[in-house]
């Protein structure tokens, strides 16, 4: 649909009706002299040298694309995005698409995430998923207030695995404030060692939820059906924050038996960006379904008997549940759903699978390498998917200096968020890094051991 | 609009059945809120209810409301088969639609069917 503008005619005639004499009249209620304030701006600049400015702004950029080689993930990741990925996303039906409260006009919206709610169900296992949040934090936070929720108050325990990404346990602490919510688990100086079995002295009659992380922030995979059974047994819910291209190739959380399966969806068609617009997917079991917060998108059929899309359940939401309803948020990451879903539709279960394998052998190759050079060593015996941790012979602010010089990304400082974790590296290998890269990235961790 | 004579009502549209001790939402109600597509009971046996408390949330396809007791007492049933078939509320809002039960009621200070009648078309516009 094309935007058409008020013709000066449509307009007169508009204000007749409403017995207003002028565009301007409209403005009356604004005291005279707040209608135009001095803005204080500098001159405006042509679009010329408007470009000009920003473009010198932007050059002090390096990217991924063409500037530097990166094993930095912790969380976000540099993987290939397939061109048609921006193609489709960059048509202005979908560019400039605003929210689809009014399905006459926004079928093909409200079909784009109806698609990429079902591509996620099917990559996580489980039997529904809203339309987004903002990211995989928020995603994780919007577990804790469903749990919430579903007990109606009476539990207000949450155990979560000092394993879950620091920047997600940090925005749950946040938003459960006021809630009268304990947080259990969240302890950044306990045995990072220890299997999530561990959790499992901290699930009481009172835990409404158990949180876990798959990989875990140190790239670990776990399988977690046995937590999920003992988390069940005292009546809690479990959420599992997943990443989508580890589902390419293990055993999904809904298999396990999660109730909630949450996480980042970056990795599927959308560029790191600096740290964002991020994609937070979301899933549940059926029963569950009137606790979801975030849109929902069904299929019906209309008056004509014509299969139709459209937002529904919308009594949850908090424009009509208001206090009462399950979270204050009701948007979604609408472009970004779409690119995700175009990027699962294009590589399809095979290429998806294809990717988390490139993943998960050529990081098992450079760990093995890494293994091999004097003075670091792989600090955790378990298995792991495209990221694992060093420990380093000098602090890892050094070594990534160096690294930098050389235009390489070196790997985020555990030290940062872990206590005990000083001069480890979390190293992240997807299948953007060649053999080469890895090869170099080798020399180089050998090199500034030698400095 | 449906009224049985025999029950009592309150402003916010809930009925009492001083017989069964049942309560739930009246007809007029079910009306307004159009098409129910879910009930939450959010008492549970044992526990004592009063006006004003919260006996069920319901959410239909543009509205989400509260239903309040209707009496004081003690809850000594709840209708399990409204969460699986919320479309009971709008086809028999006094019958199969009862939401719970209490005993030792006090039903004090409700409207009968008459007034209740009354209260309704006054608002109706």
């Amino acid at each position: 649909m094309t935007y058409i503008p008020h013709s000066p005619n449509e307009r007169d005639a508009m204000l007749a009706a409403i017995g207003v004499k002028s565009l301007g009249d409209l403005f009356n209620d604004i005291p005279a002299g707040h209608r135009f304030p001095k803005l204080d701006l500098p001159p405006a600049l042509t679009e010329m040298e408007a470009a000009a400015e920003l473009g010198g702004l932007s050059i002090g950029n390096d990217n991924v694309r063409t500037d530097l080689v990166s094993f930095l993930g912790a969380g976000a990741y540099n993987h290939y995005i397939p061109a048609a990925v921006d193609h489709i996303l960059r048509r202005g039906e979908f560019y400039t698409a605003y929210t689809p409260y009014q399905p006459e006009i926004s079928q093909g919206t409200l079909q784009a995430i109806f698609e990429y709610q079902s591509l996620i169900c099917g990559l996580t296992g489980m039997e529904v998923s809203n339309a987004s949040h903002y990211d995989g934090a928020t995603a994780v936070a919007e577990a804790a207030n469903m749990a919430y929720a579903q007990f109606r108050g009476k539990r207000n325990k949450v155990v979560i695995s000092p394993t879950v990404h620091p920047q997600y346990r940090e925005t749950m602490r946040t938003y459960v404030q006021g809630m009268g919510l304990e947080l259990a688990g969240d302890d950044s100086k306990v045995n990072l060692d220890a299997s999530p079995d561990a959790l499992e002295s901290l699930i009481d009659e009172n835990t409404a939820l158990v949180i876990v992380q798959y990989p875990d922030f140190f790239g670990r995979i776990y399988d977690f059906s046995r937590l999920i059974e003992l988390a069940h047994g005292k009546g809690a819910m479990v959420c599992v924050a997943a990443n989508p291209t580890a589902l390419g190739l293990f055993k999904t959380p809904g298999e396990m038996g999660a109730d909630i399966v949450v996480g980042e969806g970056q990795p599927l068609g959308i560029p790191l960006s600096f740290g964002g617009p991020y994609l937070g997917f979301f899933t549940t079991r059926k029963q569950y379904i009137h606790k979801l917060a975030g849109r929902l998108v069904g299929e019906t059929v209309d008056n004509r008997g014509q299969r139709a899309f459209v937002l529904t359940l919308t009594a949850r939401e908090q424009h009509i549940k208001r206090e009462r309803a399950i979270s204050n948020i009701c948007s979604n990451q609408g472009l970004l759903a779409l690119a995700a879903a175009v990027y699962l539709s294009l590589l399809g279960q095979t290429g998806l699978r294809q990717v988390a394998e490139l993943c998960y052998h050529k990081a098992h190759y450079a760990a093995e390498k890494i293994n091999q050079v004097k003075g670091y060593s792989i600090c955790f015996d378990t298995p792991f998917f495209h990221e694992f941790s060093v420990c380093c012979p000098k602090p890892v602010a050094e070594i990534n200096d160096h690294l930098l010089e050389h235009s390489f990304l070196g790997g985020y400082d555990l030290g940062l968020d872990y206590p005990s974790l000083k001069d480890h590296m979390l190293i992240a290998v997807t299948e953007m890094n060649t053999k080469d890269e890895i090869d170099a990235l080798v020399d180089l961790l050998a090199k500034v051991n030698h400095d | 609009m449906n009224i049985p004579s025999n029950f009592k009502y309150t402003k916010t549209d809930e009925w009492f059945d001083p017989v069964t001790g049942a309560m739930g939402l009246s007809d007029y109600a079910q009306g307004q809120l159009s098409d129910i597509v879910f009930v939450e009971i959010v008492v549970g046996v044992g526990e004592t209810v009063a006006p004003g408390k919260a006996i069920a949330s319901v959410e239909s396809v543009k509205a989400a409301a509260e239903t309040y007791a209707s009496a004081s007492g003690k809850v000594v049933a709840v209708n399990e088969d409204l969460s699986g078939n919320p479309e009971i509320l709008n086809n028999d809002p006094y019958g199969k639609g009862w939401m719970i039960k209490v005993e030792s009621a006090d039903a004090s200070g409700l409207m009968d069917a008459t007034a209740y009648a009354k209260y309704c078309e006054e608002r109706a516009h």
